[in-house]
C-alpha cells in the first residue's frame, strides 16, 4: 500500500516537474485577455511552446510578480522604476487597446461627444439628453428630452482605470474628487452598473438612452453605436483603427523610465484621445525565463499585427517596438 | 467496524463545526482593521469608497507619505503623471491628506431587500406548486411537472444571470418602467431560483400527510380546500418552515445571478426598480482589486452576511419550529 503511494507521490512530483518546465506561466489584466490568448495559441502551432495566462485583474497580476508566483504578469496599470527596482521587476508595454463612448439613443447617430460632456456625463451632471453641453457639439441634430442612463463597469477593471485617468487628465475637478481607480463608486443617481464588459455591452444594447464606456472590441462585436469623441487638439475623432495608431504613435513611452506612463489623451491633431497601453512584468532574476516571455512578445510585435486589428487591439508602432527591444537588450533578457 | 463507523460519523459532524468556527475567525481577523477604523457605524454608513479630505498639520502629512512609500500596495493608488505635462501635476497634494471611508448600509438593505421580494414572489407561488403537485394534479402530472421543478433546482445560476439580463430585465422594464438591472429584477430572478426548492420539499411534506388524517376529513364532509387548510397544512408546517429556511440561505448568498441583474451602484434605492448592491454582489466584484483596507471593509461585509445569515436561520428554526412543534 505505501508502495504504491510512494510511486504516485513519485511521478506526480515528476509530472509536475515537467510541465512546471514547459510552460510559461502568466498572470494578470484581463483588458488584453483575448489578445493574448490568440496570440499565445498561434505561437503554440508555430513553436510548440506553451503558455498559460490567466485573467486575474492587474493588482492580482501586479502582486503574483511580486511574490514570483508567474514567470510574467501582465498589468494595465504601470508601475513606476522605483516600485519596479524594490521588487525587481522589468517592465515593457504588451499592446494598446481603446475605450470607446458607446450609445443607445434609438433614431440618432454620428453623435459627437466634447471632452467636456464625457466628464459631465461620468460625473452625473447631464440628466437629459438634450443638456446643451451634448447639443453643443451635435449643431442640426434634434436631441431627445429624456432622461440619461450612464453605463459603467460594476467589476473593478483595467477599462475603467483607464476611462478615469483619462477624465483625469481632461478635468482637474475629476481629479481632485474621484482621480484614476479600477473601481469608484460612480457619482450621480442616474447610472447602472454591467459586470464584466459583456455586462456591460448587453446593458447598453437594452437600455434605450444610455450611455456608457466600453473597450473597442466589445462595442464593435456587439453593433454598439460608438461617439465620434474631441482629443486634445480639439479635433473630432472617430473611433476607428487608424486613428488609434495614430494615438499610439504619439505615446510618449521612454525606456529610461521603464515605460512608465499612462498614453490616454495622446497630443496630435488625428489621435483619438482614449487609448490605454497595457503592461508585461517579468523578475528581473531569471533572465533565461524572461528570455522565452521577450521572445514570444517578440514574434507578437512581429506576427501578431492582424490578430491584434482584429480584435480591436492596436499593434504597437514598429519605433516602440524598436526600443522595447533595445530596452531587453539593455537588461539581458533578449 | 461498528466503532469505526460512530467515529467516522461524528468527525465528519465536528468538521462542519470546526469549519464555521474557523471561517468566522478568519473573517473576523480578516475584518479587524475595518472593525477598528469604522466600528459599528460602519452598519449605518451609506457611502461606500469615498474619500473624504482630512484636516491634518503638515507634520502628521509628512508621516502618512513616507507611510505610503514604504507600503508597496498603497503604491499602486498613486496616480502616474506625464512629467511633460504640468497642467496634471499634483498640486494640492502637500496640504490635504485624503482618507478614503467605507459603509456598509447600501448593501445591507441591498441584500435584506432582495432577499425580502424573492420571498414574497416565490412563497405563494411554491405552495401553489406543492399543493397541486401533491394533492390535486394526476398521479402522471404530478411526476412530469414534479421532474420539471427539480430541473429548475439544478440550472448553474450564472445561466440564471444570463437568462434574466437578456430576456427577463427588458420585460421587467417594459411593464414597471426604470431600470432594466434593478432590486426589483434581481430579486424575482431570485425569487425563480428558490422557487423550485420550496416546491419540491412542500410537496414532500405534504405527501407525507397520512391518508387516514384526510380520509377522515372527507368523511366528515370537509371540501378540497378545507382538507387542504385545515389537514395538510397544520401536518407539513415543519417541511414548510424547513424549505423557506433552505431557501432564506440561497437567497442571502447568492452572488452571480444576482449580479448581472442588480445593477450593482452603491446608492439606497429609492423605488423599487432603482439599482442597488447586494453584499455578496459587492464582494464579488471589488474582491479582486481590492487591498488595504477595501479588502478588510469587504471582509467586514461578509462576516456581516455571515451573522445576518445565521441570525435569520437560527431565529426561524428556533421560533417557527417550537411554535410548530
Amino acid at each position: 500500500m505505501t508502495k504504491v503511494i510512494k510511486i504516485a507521490l513519485a511521478s506526480s512530483v515528476l509530472v509536475a516537474g515537467l510541465s512546471a518546465n514547459d510552460v510559461i506561466k502568466g498572470s494578470g489584466a484581463s483588458f488584453p485577455y483575448s489578445v493574448y490568448q490568440k496570440w499565445i495559441k498561434a505561437y503554440n502551432k508555430e513553436t510548440g511552446i506553451k503558455i498559460d495566462y490567466i485573467k486575474k485583474g492587474s493588482s492580482k497580476g501586479i502582486k503574483d510578480a511580486k511574490a514570483r508566483a508567474v514567470d510574467f504578469a501582465g498589468t494595465d496599470k504601470p508601475l513606476s522604476p522605483k516600485v519596479l527596482k524594490k521588487s525587481g521587476l522589468y517592465q515593457f508595454p504588451g499592446v494598446v487597446g481603446a475605450i470607446t463612448m458607446g450609445y443607445n439613443l434609438p433614431g440618432i447617430d454620428n453623435l459627437k461627444f466634447s471632452r467636456a460632456a464625457i466628464v459631465a456625463i461620468a460625473d452625473g451632471s447631464v440628466k437629459y439628453w438634450d443638456n446643451p453641453i451634448i447639443a453643443d457639439a451635435n449643431k442640426g441634430m434634434k436631441l431627445p428630452h429624456k432622461k440619461l442612463t450612464f453605463v459603467h463597469r460594476a467589476d473593478g477593471s483595467g477599462t475603467t482605470y483607464n476611462f478615469t485617468y483619462y477624465l483625469s487628465k481632461v478635468s482637474k475637478k475629476w481629479r481632485k474628487t474621484y482621480g484614476a481607480k479600477k473601481s469608484l463608486s460612480w457619482p450621480g443617481d442616474h447610472h447602472i452598473g454591467g459586470k464584466t464588459n459583456s455586462g456591460v455591452a448587453a446593458l447598453l444594447k437594452q437600455t434605450p438612452y444610455s450611455v456608457g464606456y466600453i473597450d473597442y472590441a466589445d462595442a464593435k462585436n456587439n453593433d454598439i453605436a460608438m461617439a465620434t469623441v474631441e482629443n486634445k487638439a480639439g479635433n473630432y475623432i472617430k473611433p476607428e483603427l487608424k486613428n488609434f495608431q495614430a494615438a499610439a504613435a504619439k505615446a510618449a513611452l521612454n525606456p529610461a523610465k521603464d515605460f512608465y506612463a499612462v498614453i490616454a489623451d495622446p497630443k496630435g491633431a488625428d489621435s483619438y484621445p482614449m487609448v490605454a497601453a497595457t503592461f508585461i512584468l517579468v523578475p528581473s532574476e531569471k533572465p533565461e525565463m524572461d528570455k522565452k516571455v521577450t521572445a514570444f512578445y517578440d514574434w507578437a510585435y512581429k506576427n501578431g499585427q492582424d490578430i491584434a486589428k482584429s480584435l480591436g487591439f492596436v499593434p504597437l508602432p514598429e519605433s516602440l517596438t524598436n526600443k522595447i527591444r533595445k530596452y531587453w537588450e539593455e537588461k539581458g533578457i533578449r | 467496524m461498528e466503532k469505526i463507523f460512530q467515529k467516522l460519523s461524528l468527525s465528519s459532524a465536528t468538521l462542519v463545526f470546526v469549519l464555521l468556527i474557523g471561517i468566522f475567525i478568519t473573517l473576523y481577523s480578516a475584518a479587524k482593521p475595518a472593525i477598528d477604523e469604522f466600528g459599528l457605524h460602519f452598519i449605518i454608513n451609506p457611502d461606500w469608497n469615498k474619500e473624504i479630505v482630512v484636516e491634518t498639520p503638515s507634520l502628521r502629512a509628512d508621516t502618512v507619505a513616507n507611510d505610503a512609500e514604504d507600503d508597496a500596495i498603497a503604491d499602486e493608488d498613486d496616480m502616474i503623471l506625464d512629467e511633460d505635462d504640468d497642467e496634471m501635476l499634483l498640486d494640492d497634494e502637500d496640504d490635504t491628506v485624503t482618507k478614503t471611508i467605507y459603509g456598509g448600509l447600501v448593501p445591507i438593505v441591498g441584500t435584506l431587500l432582495t432577499t425580502i421580494i424573492a420571498l414574497t414572489f416565490a412563497l405563494p407561488i411554491a405552495m401553489g406548486i406543492a399543493v397541486f403537485l401533491a394533492e390535486i394534479a394526476p398521479k402522471n402530472i404530478s411526476y412530469v411537472v414534479g421532474i420539471a421543478i427539480e430541473l429548475l433546482a439544478a440550472i448553474p445560476s450564472i445561466i440564471f444571470g444570463m437568462w434574466g439580463l437578456y430576456y427577463f430585465a427588458p420585460i421587467v422594464a417594459d411593464l414597471v418602467g426604470g431600470y432594466q438591472v434593478s432590486l426589483l429584477t434581481a430579486g424575482l430572478v431570485l425569487g425563480v431560483m428558490i422557487l423550485p426548492f420550496m416546491a419540491a420539499i412542500t410537496r414532500d411534506s405534504m405527501n407525507t400527510t397520512p391518508a387516514v388524517l384526510k380520509e377522515s376529513a372527507y368523511a366528515l364532509g370537509a371540501t378540497k380546500f378545507e382538507v387542504i387548510k385545515d389537514i395538510i397544512f397544520p401536518y407539513s408546517k415543519v417541511g414548510i418552515i424547513g424549505s423557506i429556511i433552505l431557501a432564506l440561505g440561497r437567497a442571502l448568498g447568492e452572488t452571480m445571478a444576482v449580479a448581472f441583474l442588480i445593477g450593482s451602484i452603491f446608492v439606497l434605492p429609492k423605488a423599487i426598480n432603482d439599482p442597488t448592491i447586494s453584499i455578496p454582489v459587492a464582494m464579488a466584484n471589488n474582491f479582486g482589486e481590492a487591498s488595504g483596507l477595501g479588502e478588510s471593509a469587504l471582509f467586514y461585509l461578509a462576516l456581516i452576511l455571515f451573522i445576518i445569515s445565521f441570525a435569520v436561520i437560527s431565529l426561524a428554526k428556533f421560533y417557527f419550529l417550537k411554535k410548530a412543534k
